[in-house]
C-alpha cells in the first residue's frame, strides 16, 4: 500500500518564515504565556537563533489572540469516517481516495498534512484475537500462532511489518503462541497493544515484559475487573514491572465516566486517547457496514451491531474526546491535551517530532479556547480551512 | 542635564518608555533616516522593555525603522545562553516587536578577534550617522556598562576584564559556580556612549543614591564613570525617590521645582519633548514669593 511520504511535502512548501504571537504555547506539561513560534520549512524552528543568525525578519506574523496552541491531535484507533471503512479493502484508488476524504473531513476536528490530516500509519486489530471478546470482527477470520512468528509473517508479510506502513498491532495475549512470539514483533518495530483478550493479569504482565506497551480501549473487549482476578485492567495496578499506556474511548457510550475516572486516577501518564471511530463519523444516524457487519448508529451516537447489539466502534471526535477526558476526570488542560498529542507521540516513539511543539517538531498545531474548542488548524504552518 | 525624580521603579519605567516612544514617534525614522537607539540590559531596563511591548502590541510604536546597538555582552559565553545579553534582549524586547534582525547590534562575545569586533562596532556606529538616544543603568559603584571605576572617561568600545565583585555578584546566575561565570566582556566606552545626541540613564534603589549623588553633585571622576554625562550637551537621569536618599535636599528640590514650573506655570503644553520652550506664557501666571514657597516640595 503506496504512502506517500510526509517528509517530501513538508520541503515542497514554500519556505515562509511564519511568526506565531500572543498565543499560550503548551509546551513541557506548562502553558507559556510570552515565547513566540517561528515556523520554516514546515517545522518549529528555534526563534533567538534564527533571528540572531539569519537576519531576515518574518515573512507572516499570525496573532493567536490569546488561544492556546497545542500540537495537533493523534488518533492511535480509528477505522474509518464520513462514509469510508478501512477495514474493506476495495483497492489501492479507493483507500486512497478513502484516506484524502477522511483526511480532508477530520481536519476540523484537530487532526493533522499538506491536505488534511496526515496518516502515520496502519493499527491493525487482530487477527490474533480472543473470540470471546470479539468487537464488530468476523469470527472466521480469527487466528492463533502456534507457528510463533511466522504466522505473523504469513499473514501480516513481512515488509509490511518491518516497514510500512504497519506500526501497531492488537494481539490477545492468551491466544496460543501470541506471548511467545512478542519480542521478535517488538524487535521488528511495531508497536504492540494488548485487547480483544481474556488475558490473565498475569498474562498481561507477562505481555508487557515482553515488550507490549498499550493496552486497546481500556476496559471494552476485556474480562471486567474483578477484585481477585484482575485481568487486563490489572495492568494498572501493577508494581512489578512499568505501566503501559491504555488506550480509552471517551464517548461516554464505551465507558462510564466514573471508570475513566479511576483509570485515569490510578495512572494519569499513560492516557491515550482514542476515538474508535468508524465510517459513520460524522454522518446522520441510519445503517451503516462496518468491516461487513450490519451496524445501526442511533440517534445518541451509539453504535451497534445489527444482529446482537453489541458496540462497534464510536462516532466521536478527537477533540470531543478530549472535552469530555477533561469533563470526566477533572484534569487540567495540560493532561487533557497530552492525552492527545505527546503520550501517543510517546507510545509510538515519535516524540522529538509529533506532538510536541518543540524546537525540530513537525509544524502541526492547532489553536483551541478556552473550553478546548478547535478554532484554528495548521498544518506543516499553513492554516488549513476547517469548513 | 534634567534629573526627573517619580515615586518609584513603575513610575520610572513608565516615564522613560513614554519619553522614548515619543521621541520615535516624533523623529519619524524611515528606512533611509532610521532612529537610533542604545540600549542596556540588568534590572534597570526591564520595566521600560514591558512598556514598549506593550505599546508595540497596542500600534502606538513601531520598530520598523529602529537600529538598536546594545551596551555590552560577556566573552566566550554561547549565544544561546540564557544568561547572554543576547538571550537577555530577545526575551525582554525583541521577540516582541517588529525590529528587524539586520538592525540589531549586539557585541559578539566570541568574535575570534575581539579587537576587530570591537573596532567593527565602533565603525558601524558611526557609518550610520552616531547614536541618536542612549539608554544606560548605572551599577551601585557608579559605572555604566562595564566602565568600572578607573575606566577612562575617553574610552572606546573594548574588552575589558571583570571586576571580582562583579564576577561574585553575578555567580548568583551561573549555577552558584564562580567557575561558569565569564571573566571578561566587551563593552562600550564611556567615550562612546557620550558620543550620542542624548543619554539617558535610568537610576532606582536606595543602592544606587550614593552612586547617583558622586556622580551628579561630585566632580567628573573617573570613578564614578556615569559622571561624565555631566559635560553632555543633553542628558537626562530618570530615577526614583530611594535613588535620591544620598542627594542633598537642595538638589532634589530644585529638579522637582523646574517640574513644577514647566506643568504648572509654563504649561506642559508649551514645552517640547526635549525642554524647548515653544511658547512663553504671558507674566500673570508666574506666582508670588508667598505662593512659591507654599508649594507641596517647598513646605
Amino acid at each position: 500500500m503506496p504512502f506517500q511520504s510526509s517528509e517530501k511535502t513538508r520541503q515542497n512548501r514554500n519556505s515562509r518564515l511564519i511568526k506565531i504571537v500572543n498565543g499560550r504555547i503548551v509546551r513541557n506539561h506548562t502553558i507559556i504565556n510570552d515565547d513566540v513560534l517561528y515556523i520554516h520549512d514546515g517545522k518549529i524552528i528555534d526563534p533567538q537563533n534564527h533571528f540572531f543568525a539569519c537576519g531576515n525578519p518574518p515573512d507572516v506574523v499570525i496573532n493567536a489572540k490569546g488561544l492556546l496552541i497545542a500540537p495537533g491531535y493523534i488518533d492511535v484507533q480509528i477505522n474509518g469516517a464520513f462514509g469510508v471503512d478501512f477495514s474493506v479493502w476495495k483497492g489501492d484508488k479507493q483507500m486512497k481516495e478513502g484516506l484524502d476524504k477522511i483526511a480532508k473531513g477530520l481536519v476540523k476536528y484537530g487532526w493533522n498534512k499538506d491536505n488534511g490530516a496526515e496518516v502515520l500509519g496502519v493499527h491493525v486489530e487482530g487477527p490474533f484475537i480472543t473470540s470471546s471478546q470479539l468487537g464488530a470482527h468476523e469470527e472466521s477470520c480469527l487466528r492463533a500462532a502456534p507457528n510463533g512468528i511466522n504466522d505473523f509473517v504469513d499473514i501480516y508479510g513481512l515488509h509490511e511489518l518491518k516497514d510500512n506502513p504497519i506500526k501497531i498491532i492488537t494481539v490477545a495475549p492468551d491466544v496460543e503462541g501470541v506471548l511467545d512470539s512478542l519480542e521478535e514483533l517488538v524487535n521488528f518495530g511495531i508497536t504492540v497493544s494488548i485487547g480483544h483478550s481474556s488475558a490473565t493479569v498475569f498474562q498481561a504482565e507477562s505481555a508487557i515484559e515482553k515488550g507490549a506497551k498499550c493496552i486497546t480501549h481500556l476496559f471494552n473487549a476485556m474480562q471486567q475487573f474483578h477484585h481477585r482476578d484482575p485481568g487486563i485492567v490489572g495492568l494498572l495496578g501493577t508494581t512489578r514491572i512499568t505501566r503501559p499506556f491504555y488506550g480509552i474511548i471517551c464517548d461516554g457510550i464505551h465507558v462510564h465516566p466514573n471508570s475513566i475516572k479511576i483509570a485515569y486516577d490510578s495512572h494519569p501518564k499513560g492516557a491515550i486517547l482514542v476515538t474508535d471511530a468508524m465510517a459513520a463519523l460524522g454522518l446522520p444516524p441510519g445503517e451503516y457496514t462496518l468491516g461487513g457487519i450490519s451496524v445501526r448508529k442511533s440517534g445518541n451516537e451509539k453504535v451497534e451491531v445489527v444482529e446482537n447489539g453489541k458496540l462497534a466502534g464510536s462516532v466521536i471526535s478527537i477533540d470531543a474526546c478530549v472535552k469530555n477526558f477533561k469533563k470526566f476526570t477533572g484534569c487540567s488542560v495540560i493532561e487533557a491535551i497530552e492525552a492527545a498529542t505527546l503520550h501517543p507521540a510517546e507510545l509510538l516513539g515519535i516524540q522529538n517530532f509529533k506532538g510536541t511543539l518543540n524546537v525540530g517538531a513537525d509544524a502541526d498545531f492547532v489553536f483551541l479556547d478556552d473550553d478546548l474548542n478547535v478554532v484554528k488548524c495548521f498544518i506543516a504552518g499553513e492554516e488549513i480551512s476547517t469548513s | 542635564m534634567r534629573l526627573i525624580i517619580r515615586s518609584d521603579y513603575n513610575e520610572v519605567s513608565e516615564y522613560i518608555s513614554t519619553y522614548v516612544k515619543n521621541r520615535i514617534n516624533e523623529f519619524k525614522p524611515t528606512k533611509e533616516r532610521p532612529f537610533v537607539l542604545g540600549l542596556p540590559t540588568g534590572s534597570s531596563p526591564i520595566g521600560l522593555y514591558k512598556n514598549l511591548v506593550k505599546y508595540h502590541k497596542n500600534g502606538e510604536l513601531s520598530f520598523k525603522h529602529v537600529v538598536t546597538f546594545n551596551m555590552d555582552e560577556y566573552v566566550g559565553l554561547p549565544r544561546d545562553h540564557p544568561e547572554s545579553y543576547h538571550s537577555f534582549m530577545w526575551h525582554h524586547l525583541f521577540k516582541h516587536i517588529d525590529i528587524e534582525p539586520r538592525n540589531v547590534n549586539i557585541l559578539d562575545g566570541n568574535a575570534e578577534n575581539l579587537s576587530e569586533e570591537c573596532a567593527r562596532f565602533e565603525k558601524k556606529i558611526k557609518d550610520i550617522g552616531g547614536v541618536e538616544l542612549f539608554i544606560g543603568g548605572i551599577g551601585p559603584d557608579g559605572h555604566i556598562a562595564f566602565n568600572e571605576p578607573g575606566s577612562s572617561l575617553m574610552s572606546r568600545t573594548r574588552v575589558k576584564t571583570l571586576a571580582y565583585d562583579t564576577i561574585l555578584a553575578n555567580s548568583r546566575f551561573f549555577d552558584n559556580d564562580i567557575n561558569k561565570v565569564p571573566r571578561m566582556a566587551l563593552t562600550v566606552g564611556v567615550g562612546t556612549v557620550m558620543d550620542s545626541r542624548e543619554v539617558a540613564v535610568i537610576i532606582t534603589g536606595a543602592h544606587k543614591a550614593l552612586a547617583l549623588a558622586k556622580c551628579i553633585e561630585e566632580g567628573v571622576n573617573h570613578m564614578f564613570t556615569v559622571s561624565a554625562i555631566q559635560l553632555h550637551s543633553k542628558a537626562l537621569i530618570v530615577c526614583d525617590e530611594d535613588a535620591t536618599l544620598e542627594l542633598h535636599v537642595k538638589t532634589v528640590k530644585y529638579f522637582k521645582s523646574i517640574e513644577h514650573v514647566i506643568n504648572n506655570l509654563i504649561g506642559a503644553e508649551n514645552v517640547g519633548l526635549q525642554g524647548n520652550v515653544k511658547k512663553y506664557p504671558s507674566p500673570e501666571v508666574t506666582p508670588t514669593r508667598e505662593a512659591f514657597y507654599n508649594l507641596p516640595f517647598n513646605r
